[in-house]
Parts: structure tokens; C-alpha cells; sequence
């Protein structure tokens, strides 16, 4: 790619990112072709990251564990669903991955949670969600039972109209009152720790970030 | 210690011995918990440990007489008893001076005019007995023996007189080497030693005899002690501070309250006016029982008893005894409260255990003493409980004791002193059990107990303000709360990140703020896993556990027990994050905790206050990453629970040294600057505690901090202007901060304040201030001018004694001048001022005979005084 087209790039995405400055997104926009590698450009082929090496870099620069969110965090970036994140999209969801506001993320994690899509977190979804999350006592006779109790806890602490599942507006009065409860089915946010030491890399010295 | 190094040792049992030794201690402490000074000594030389003293006379106490008579009878038949060791001689001679004349010495002894010596003399040929008037020697029991009984009526003075002078006299007897190898080596080689050497086995011999002698007298010291120790002050104030401890809210208390008619106690330790105090009465208390009104009962000397009552309207107490007399508080109570008879019985346990539990030996003779004619078995019950509450109040006398047990144990002992834990747990575990349907729960805080009785008596002798530990009850009915909050401590333990979290969220809409979840959440163990969240690295699962340890913090048992987890060191590592939200959670939480002396410091001895001064610190140098982050907070907030913090820990000595040190007076005055009252009020409230300390009040000068108190004066509201007027009152003992506070306009918002009088906080804040500027004549100037002495003089009626102290303190100030005088006297406050020279109170009583003093300068007033005053003499 050569320099005049980078720098029409990152002006446009500059423009339509509003929470990166010219600087970052240039970082940023670099650090994207480094990660896909030398790939000559060709017509038709979209060049960016596929399901898998996205969700490397989720694994191994933001500490993301869980498979079945980390699927969901690359629909998320994914926004025209082409099982790719092209440079455009990584830039958007990294604006909201590392400066989004709490509206901007409630609205990112609810569709992170709401596995089918259908405006609502059912007792189903959660249970999904959360069946990893308790060490499994061998002694109980149902081991699915503390999952059950935990959804149980959940919905009645989020459940603001009672109908047994969670529509974003539940889901965002509870995460106003008590913004522990942002990223409550799993981690799909960036730590503060990680988001730290990844901020500091890539936008203190950009020349030298070559080895993701 | 005697039995350390006694040969004994070996031959009794080791649970006979530890006994003996607790047995000591304990009288011991008691001689001095009876505060006869002198009676401290003796028993302590009748103890004969080698511990050094002041020199001094023996007081004439019937204890002190006993005691002599008890080594006068054993030294008088000892020649006859032991002959054989009676021949031993002494390493050193017991010295003193006799009034003994040489001619009372007849046969076995050469006798000049001013001199005497036995014919028995020891191997190298040096009599056994020496007198030169008046300085006698004496080397060996024989001769102690004959001298006795030449002394004839003159016996109980010699002993005496031996006792005072020779405070050592095991040492002299049986050398310091005997009692340093006591010190060093093990039972065995001393036995090995004794086996080979002739005269070590009688040393031995003798060592016991004394020891026999030591245990006889302790026995019988224990019979005066346990005589005497019934209905003084000291016991009362025990038994007081005790039924305070278990009194409050619900059901499962003793009382409601329990509260002295007065606040100040004389030195003597009564708080009864001096002319009741001459009655044998020591206090009042009014007492509010569950089920019962209000008893107000006069504590005096020969018993207890319900008086006439205080008066709404004047405080007076009428003094007429109504009804009968009982032998304690809690005898009189029982009779009055029938919950107070059925809730103690119930506490009766939790007594028992708070006391270690090597008070058995002590149990006995307290019975004995106790055991009066009891028919009925309701009246012997209640006597048992009595027992078992004049127990509990010794434990606490017997603190010193016990640590200096620890102490000298660990030095030499260990072995013992683990054996003696060991015991001790094993004794607690079983009472805990047998008290309890055997709830592995329960046994585990039996151990519990355990640790604290052990770690307590190693280190801590601040804990006086410590509460006391409220088990939840075996039997109790569980409330549903303390189920679901156990199944959620569950999920903490057993949960990732996103099911903590989860738990957390949901634990936090439990009512936090009452005592039935608090308690809860200590009871399942979730004090240790939230602990231990904040040891890991998740910055989410740390703000959720701290958001809960925040509130529950706020009850005194779980701060204790926060502290005892070691959660201070925690949190005060958690300062340094660089996440604001967690300093800002993790300094409101050590604001709540460090409300108690063990918690201050800890804070101090872990950085924590440096670290906490670094929070005021926090927005100035705002070269940090401008990072919006969802979990962030501003700095002033960061500040303001720095300050909060602070707060809480000035009120230890040490560290508003540590505050000073780490540079927080000018960051305090910079924060003062601020208009932000949730900023203000910790900010002044912990300048006002510091404002005690002389290096504080000249840093607050040089800061210009009075401009700013002054100015907040101003503020509307109450709780910082009252902290405000405070730090003026400690500050204003300085001319130089009287004329700030005057230069600055401080007076007269000061004079405008004590218009409302609805706060009496505030109110007895701003009349503090006002008594101290009032301390400099130009102030004084002003208060008139701004009509404050009006104002005061109507202050004299209807106000309580903390506020009236300060108001008569002003009053004597501005009478100083004359025309202040003629304001006092024509808005009439000579009267009301006469009036309260009727009070208990000694430091308004100070004040008002500073202010009548300064009023009868004016013939005119002097007049009225006559009218007033002498009349009220006559009261």
C-alpha cells in the first residue's frame, strides 16, 4: 500500500472514528497491516483478519479465555457479517473496545449476550453463558443446579420487569446502577490492565511494534 | 519466677504447676487491682520473686498484718520444724535495723554494751548473728527463729522491718547463683546438681519450704483480697462498663442502656458529688431494662438500691433510698427485670468463655466467700451468676498479669506455654461444644477464640474500646438471609471472574447496613474470600468486594475481625493502584475500619498513612493518561476519601505525627481551599482532631488555615461549621491565632451561631470557640459589640453541661472587664450563675467560681451575690 493511499485512509477513518485522533488511528491502521501480513491486494479479495486470527489477538493481547464470547466479540467487529474484520471495522470496534462510552458498550455487550439476537437475554442464553463459571462439586447431585441457582441471581438482580429475560432496557438500568454488572456473562471487553499495556504499545512507538 | 527454677518441678504434676503459677498471678494483680501500693510489695516479697522495687515502708493494712503474722509463725517454728535446715547458712545475711536492745539476748549469745554475737558460728568461724545497734545480720532460719522469740511482743515490727529492708531475700538466702541457674538450665540439671551436692539438697529442701510458705500466704491473701475487693468503685465501674457491652437494641441484649447520671469521675473513681460520696455512695446509673421504665439506682458501699429518681426538669437526683438493698448490681437487677434475669442467664456463657479459662482456681475460694445461706434454688442461681460476673470482671483486671506471663514464658518456656495453649483450647473447644448442638461451625470458632485470647494476651493493651464478640447463637432461629448469603459466599469461593462478580452484585442488595447480614457474612467465612479478592488481580471483583466491606465495616465486630484477617495491609497496598475508583473504595473502607486503636496502628505500620496523604494529593499533577475508563472516578473524590480516611486514623497520637510528617498539613490546607462540603468536612474534621497536637497548631498558623476555618464558619452547613468552631476552640490557646481569628472576621460568625441553639454540638462547639478567643481582650472588644454576651447570659438556662461549661468559661473571660460585668448583671445571669455552683460537674464548677469570682469585683453584683450565693451555700 503505498503512502498517499494510507494517508487518505486514515483520514477518512480519522473522520468517521471519533474517538481516536489522527495519530492513533495511523498506529492503529498500521498495526492492522501487520497483523494481516503481506497480502497482495487483489480485486475481490477482502483483505483482513479471519475468525481465527482474531480471535488470537483477542486471546493473547486482551486476555479473552471464553470461546464462545470471544466468537461473539468477532460478530461484534464483524458489522457486515463477512466473517472478516477489514481495516475499517477493526478501527470502529477498537474505538469502542478501548475509548467507547458506558452508552456505546452497554449497547456492544448486550449484543455480545443476546446469543440468537432477538432482543432479549433468555434464562436459555444465560445458562449458556454461565455454565463454565462455577467449579463443578462433584458431591452435588445436580451439578447443573449452582448454574441454575447463579441465572436465578442474575435475573432476579436484572430482571427489572419481571418477565423472566432480560431486554436492553433491563440490562441498562441495571448496569447504570452498578456498572460491575456491564460485562455480567463474561468478559468481552478489554481488562483495564491489558487495554493499559496495549494503548502504551501501539501508541508510544509505533515503528517499533512488529512482532504480534 | 519461684517455680520456674524450683526444684519442685519435677515432682509435681505440670497441670498442678500451672495451676500454682496462674494462682499467683492472679493474686497478685488483685493486690494491685485494690491499689495499696505498699501491699504489692509484700505479697510480692512473699512471693520472694526476684524483681527489683522501689524502697519504702509497708503500709499498716489488716492484709499486710495478716500476711506478716503468717511469716512471723512459720520463721517463729521453723528451728523446731527443720532443724537440719535451720542450720543452713545464708549466701548473704538479712540485714535491718532492730529496735532490739543487746540486753534482751540472754544465753547462746556474747552480749557488750552495744553488741551481740551468737556463740554459733559457721564453718570459718563468723557468728550467725551480728547486732551493733542498731544494724542486725542474720545467717541462718535458727537464728531468725531465737531472735523472734527474744522479740517477744516486738515480732510483728522485726518482720516488718526484715521485709522492707531485704527485698530479695531468696536471693540473700540461697545466692544469685542458685537463682540465675534457675533461670538458665532445665529442670533435669538441676536435679542432676542436686543428686551430687550435699548442700544443694538442703538448698532445695528450703527452696520448697518456701515455696510451701509463698502458696500458704497466697491462700490466705486471697481470703482478705476476696473480702475486700466487694463494692468499691473500681468494681462498680466493672460491672457497668460490662452490662454496657451487652446492652443496645434487640431482643438478645441484657438492657437497653445503662448510663451514668454523671460524666465526670473523681480520682477516688466515684462520681458522686463529694458530700453524697461522704454516705458511701459512688455512682448513679439510670438504667433502661427491656421490660421494665427507667430505674435509677445509686451504687454506694453498702450495696445498691433504687433512689428517688432524677427530675426531668432540674437533673437533680433525689437521693432517698426506696425499697431494699441489694448486694450487687446485677442481684438488684434481676429483681427488677425479669428479661434482664432470663437474657443474662443466657449470656451467662459467652462470660464464661470470655474469660481464659484458667480462672478456676480462682472459682473456689470466690464461692466459699459467696456461699451464703441460700434455701430456694432461684436465689442460689442467681447467686451463681453473680459468681460467674465478679469472674468476668477480674479477667479483665487480670490482663496484665497474664501478659506478663506470656512474656516472661516465652522467653524461657516455651514448651510450657504451648502446652498451656493447647490446654486452653482444648478446654474452649469443649465448653464451646457442649454449649453449642456440636455444629462443626461452631467448633471452628471456638478456635477462633482461641487465637484472638492468644494473640491478645502476647501484644495488644490498647483494646480497652475493643467490643465484645457477638456469636450468632447455636440455637438462634437462622433468618433466611443468612442462608442465601451463605450459598453466595459459596459461588465467591467457587466461581470465576463472572460468577464473583455476579455474587458480589447480588450480595451487595443485601441490607449491608444491618447487623443480621453483617454478621452473616463473617459467620459462612465470606470476610476471608473477600479479603482474598482483593489479592487478586481483577480490578472488578476487587471494587465489588470492597463496595461490600465498605458497608459491612461500619459494625465494630467486623471491623475487628477485618483486621484480624490482616485486610488493613490489603487495602493499604490497594492505595497505590492506579485505578481511582479503588483507592477512592479502598480509603472510605479503612476510614470505617481504623475507628479503633489496634486498627490505627496497623495503618500507620503498613505506609498506609503516607500512602493516604499521597491520596490529597491526587488531581494536582494531572500528568496522567486522560483515559476515560468506566470504573473511574474524579480526583477530588479521591481526595475526599483520602481525607476520610485520615479522619479516622488522627485520632491516634503516632499518627497525626505520621500525618504531619508525610507532608499532609499543607495538602489539608490546599484541600480547605475547595468549596466541595463533602471535601470540607473530613478535611476540618481531621485537622480539628490533630489541632490538639502543639506541632500542629503552630503548622496550622503557618498555613494560614484559621483564614479558611473562618471562612467556613460561614458554610450552611452544620456538621462542618460545628468541626470549624471545634478546631478554632483547640487553636485559639495561641494569642497569635485569637487575633487571626479576630483579623479575619471569625467572631462574628462566631456570635451569630449561638443564636440557634437547636444543634447542641454545634451549639457547645461555638461557644468553645467563643470561650477561648474570648481569652484576648480586643476579642472581647467585639463580642460585645456584636451583643454575644446578651447571648450567652441566655445560654445559662436549659443547656447541657458541655455546652454550659464553655458558655460560663466565656462569661468568666469577658467579666473580667467591667463594663462586660454591668452587661452580666443587668441581663440577669448572676442568678442563673449561682445557680449552677449546685452542679457535679468539676470543670463547669471551675468555670463558674472563675466567672462569680470575677462578678463580685462590682459592688453592685457583690450585692445580688449576697442575695443569690449565700442561700445556695446553705444548699
Amino acid at each position: 500500500m503505498n503512502r498517499k493511499k494510507l494517508q487518505k485512509l486514515t483520514d477518512t477513518l480519522t473522520k468517521s472514528c471519533k474517538h481516536f485522533n489522527k495519530f492513533e488511528v495511523n498506529c492503529l491502521i498500521t498495526l492492522f497491516y501487520n497483523l494481516v501480513g503481506d497480502v497482495a491486494e487483489k480485486q475481490g479479495v477482502v483483505i483482513g483478519l479471519d475468525r481465527n486470527a482474531f480471535r488470537n489477538i483477542l486471546h493473547v493481547t486482551f486476555g479473552m479465555t471464553d470461546d464462545m464470547i470471544m466468537d461473539r466479540v468477532f460478530r461484534g467487529f464483524d458489522k457486515d457479517n463477512d466473517g472478516c474484520v477489514n481495516v475499517s471495522e477493526w478501527i470502529h470496534g477498537l474505538s469502542l473496545f478501548l475509548r467507547g462510552t458506558l452508552e456505546e458498550k452497554m449497547k456492544y455487550c448486550f449484543e455480545v449476550f443476546d446469543l440468537n439476537g432477538d432482543g432479549f437475554i433468555s434464562k436459555e442464553e444465560m445458562f449458556h453463558m454461565l455454565k463454565n463459571s462455577l467449579l463443578k462439586q462433584p458431591s452435588e447431585e445436580d451439578p447443573d443446579e449452582g448454574i441454575k441457582d447463579l441465572v436465578e441471581i442474575t435475573l432476579k438482580k436484572m430482571d427489572q420487569d419481571h418477565d423472566g429475560k432480560l431486554s436492553f432496557a433491563d440490562y441498562e438500568k441495571s448496569v447504570r446502577e452498578e456498572t460491575l454488572l456491564l460485562e455480567a456473562f463474561g468478559p468481552c471487553l478489554p481488562d483495564p490492565k491489558s487495554q493499559m499495556e496495549f494503548e502504551a504499545q501501539v501508541f508510544k512507538d509505533p515503528h517499533e511494534f512488529h512482532d504480534m | 519466677m519461684l517455680y520456674r527454677g524450683c526444684p519442685l518441678l519435677g515432682s509435681l504434676s505440670l497441670n498442678e504447676k500451672r495451676n500454682l503459677h496462674r494462682f499467683k498471678l492472679r493474686v497478685l494483680s488483685l493486690t494491685q487491682s485494690i491499689n495499696r501500693p505498699m501491699g504489692v510489695a509484700l505479697t510480692r516479697s512473699a512471693q520472694w520473686t526476684a524483681a527489683g522495687y522501689e524502697t519504702g515502708t509497708l503500709e499498716i493494712t489488716p492484709l499486710n498484718e495478716s500476711i506478716l503474722n503468717e511469716i512471723t509463725k512459720f520463721m517463729e517454728s521453723f528451728i523446731h520444724k527443720y532443724p537440719q535446715e535451720a542450720k543452713f547458712v545464708f549466701v548473704e545475711p538479712l540485714e535491718w535495723e532492730t529496735n532490739l536492745e543487746p540486753s534482751a539476748f540472754e544465753s547462746g549469745y556474747i552480749v557488750s554494751e552495744t553488741a551481740v554475737k551468737s556463740e554459733e558460728v559457721d564453718k570459718d568461724g563468723e557468728p550467725l548473728l551480728l547486732l551493733s545497734v542498731p544494724q542486725i545480720k542474720v545467717r541462718s532460719f535458727g537464728q531468725l527463729s531465737q531472735l523472734l522469740s527474744i522479740a517477744k511482743d516486738n515480732k510483728l515490727q522485726e518482720t516488718q522491718a526484715c521485709i522492707e529492708a531485704n527485698r530479695d531475700p531468696i536471693v540473700k538466702i540461697l545466692g544469685s547463683d542458685y537463682v540465675e541457674l534457675k533461670e538458665d538450665s532445665t529442670t533435669v540439671t538441676i536435679l542432676d546438681n542436686i543428686t551430687k551436692d550435699n548442700e544443694l539438697h538442703i538448698k532445695r529442701k528450703i527452696a520448697i519450704l518456701l515455696k510451701q510458705l509463698d502458696l500458704h500466704l497466697l491462700n490466705h491473701s486471697l481470703k482478705h483480697i476476696s473480702l475486700e475487693i466487694h463494692l468499691n468503685p473500681a468494681r462498680f465501674k466493672k460491672d457497668i462498663e460490662l452490662l454496657k457491652r451487652y446492652s443496645g437494641k434487640g431482643e438478645q441484649t441484657v438492657l437497653e442502656s445503662i448510663e451514668y447520671t454523671s460524666e465526670y469521675e473523681f480520682s477516688n473513681g466515684c462520681r458522686a458529688p463529694p458530700w453524697r460520696q461522704i454516705q458511701g455512695e459512688v455512682c448513679y446509673v439510670l438504667v433502661k431494662p427491656h421490660d421494665v421504665e427507667t430505674l435509677c439506682i445509686t451504687c454506694s458501699a453498702e450495696g445498691v438500691f433504687l433512689n428517688g429518681g432524677k427530675t426531668e426538669e432540674e437533673g437533680e437526683i433525689n437521693y432517698e433510698r426506696q425499697g431494699e438493698i441489694y448486694k450487687d448490681l446485677v442481684t438488684c437487677l434481676k429483681d427488677k427485670s425479669p428479661v434482664f434475669s432470663e437474657n443474662m442467664s443466657k449470656h451467662e456463657i459467652r462470660f464464661i468463655e470470655e474469660q481464659p479459662k484458667d480462672q478456676q482456681v480462682f472459682e473456689k475460694p470466690k464461692i466459699e466467700e459467696v456461699e451464703s445461706p441460700a434455701t430456694d434454688s432461684e436465689k442460689s442461681k442467681t447467686q451463681k451468676n453473680q459468681i460467674n460476673f465478679g469472674k468476668s470482671h477480674m479477667t479483665k483486671r487480670l490482663e496484665p498479669s497474664l501478659k506478663w506471663r506470656a512474656t516472661v514464658d516465652y522467653k524461657g518456656h516455651k514448651s510450657s506455654v504451648k502446652d498451656s495453649q493447647e490446654e486452653k483450647q482444648g478446654k474452649i473447644e469443649k465448653s464451646t461444644a457442649s454449649v453449642s448442638s456440636g455444629r462443626t461451625q461452631l467448633l471452628r470458632k471456638g478456635g477462633e477464640k482461641v487465637e484472638e485470647t492468644a494473640s491478645e494476651s502476647s501484644s495488644e493493651s490498647e483494646e480497652d474500646e475493643e467490643p465484645p464478640d457477638h456469636r450468632q447463637e447455636a440455637n438462634a432461629d437462622l433468618p433466611s438471609e443468612y442462608w442465601q448469603i451463605q450459598k453466595l459466599v459459596k459461588y465467591l469461593k467457587g466461581g470465576n471472574q463472572t460468577a464473583t462478580v455476579i455474587a458480589l452484585c447480588s450480595m451487595k442488595d443485601f441490607n449491608l447496613a444491618q447487623e443480621t447480614c453483617q454478621l452473616a457474612i463473617r459467620d459462612v467465612g465470606g470476610l476471608e474470600v473477600l479479603i482474598n479478592l482483593l489479592d487478586t488481580d481483577e480490578v472488578k471483583c476487587k471494587i465489588g468486594s470492597l463496595k461490600i466491606l465498605k458497608e459491612i465495616s461500619h459494625n465494630p465486630q467486623i471491623r475487628r475481625n477485618i483486621v484480624d484477617l490482616g485486610g488493613l495491609p490489603i487495602m493499604v497496598n490497594i492505595l497505590d493502584s492506579p485505578h481511582k475508583i479503588l483507592k477512592c473504595l479502598a480509603a472510605e473502607t479503612i476510614a470505617n475500619v481504623a475507628k479503633f486503636k489496634r486498627a490505627q496502628r496497623a495503618v500507620r505500620q503498613h505506609g498506609g498513612i503516607t500512602k493516604l496523604v499521597a491520596l490529597l494529593d491526587c488531581g494536582q499533577n494531572s500528568t496522567e493518561l486522560t483515559q476515560p475508563s468506566l470504573y473511574e472516578t474524579r480526583d477530588v473524590e479521591v481526595a475526599r476519601c483520602g481525607a476520610l480516611a485520615l479522619w479516622s486514623c488522627s485520632k491516634s497520637h503516632s499518627n497525626k505525627e505520621a500525618i504531619r510528617k508525610a507532608g499532609g498539613i499543607p495538602l489539608l490546607a490546599r484541600l480547605l481551599k475547595t468549596s466541595h462540603e463533602d471535601m470540607l468536612i473530613p478535611v476540618v474534621g481531621t485537622l480539628q482532631e490533630c489541632a490538639s497536637e502543639e506541632n500542629y497548631r503552630a503548622a496550622i498558623k503557618a498555613e494560614r488555615i484559621i483564614e479558611n476555618l473562618v471562612k467556613n464558619l460561614n458554610s450552611e452547613n452544620e456538621q462542618l461549621q460545628e468541626h470549624c468552631a471545634m478546631a478554632i476552640y483547640q487553636c485559639a490557646e495561641d494569642e497569635e491565632t485569637r487575633d487571626l481569628v479576630r483579623l479575619h472576621g471569625g467572631l462574628k460568625p462566631l456570635a451569630s451561631l449561638l443564636n440557634n441553639t437547636d444543634n447542641k454540638e454545634r451549639l457547645a462547639a461555638v461557644t468553645g470557640a467563643i470561650w477561648k478567643c474570648s481569652i484576648s481582650k480586643e476579642n472581647v472588644v467585639k463580642f460585645r459589640e456584636y451583643k454575644a454576651i446578651e447571648t450567652l447570659v441566655g445560654l445559662l438556662t436549659d443547656q447541657p453541661e458541655e455546652v454550659l461549661v464553655n458558655v460560663v468559661g466565656a462569661l468568666g473571660e469577658c467579666c473580667q472587664e467591667y463594663e462586660n460585668r454591668v452587661i452580666v448583671r443587668r441581663c440577669g445571669g448572676i442568678q442563673p450563675l449561682v445557680n449552677l455552683l449546685v452542679g457535679i460537674n468539676q470543670a463547669l464548677l471551675v468555670n463558674v467560681t472563675k466567672a462569680v469570682g470575677a462578678c463580685a469585683v462590682e459592688p453592685d453584683s457583690m450585692a445580688m451575690l449576697e442575695k443569690w450565693f449565700v442561700p445556695s451555700l446553705v444548699v
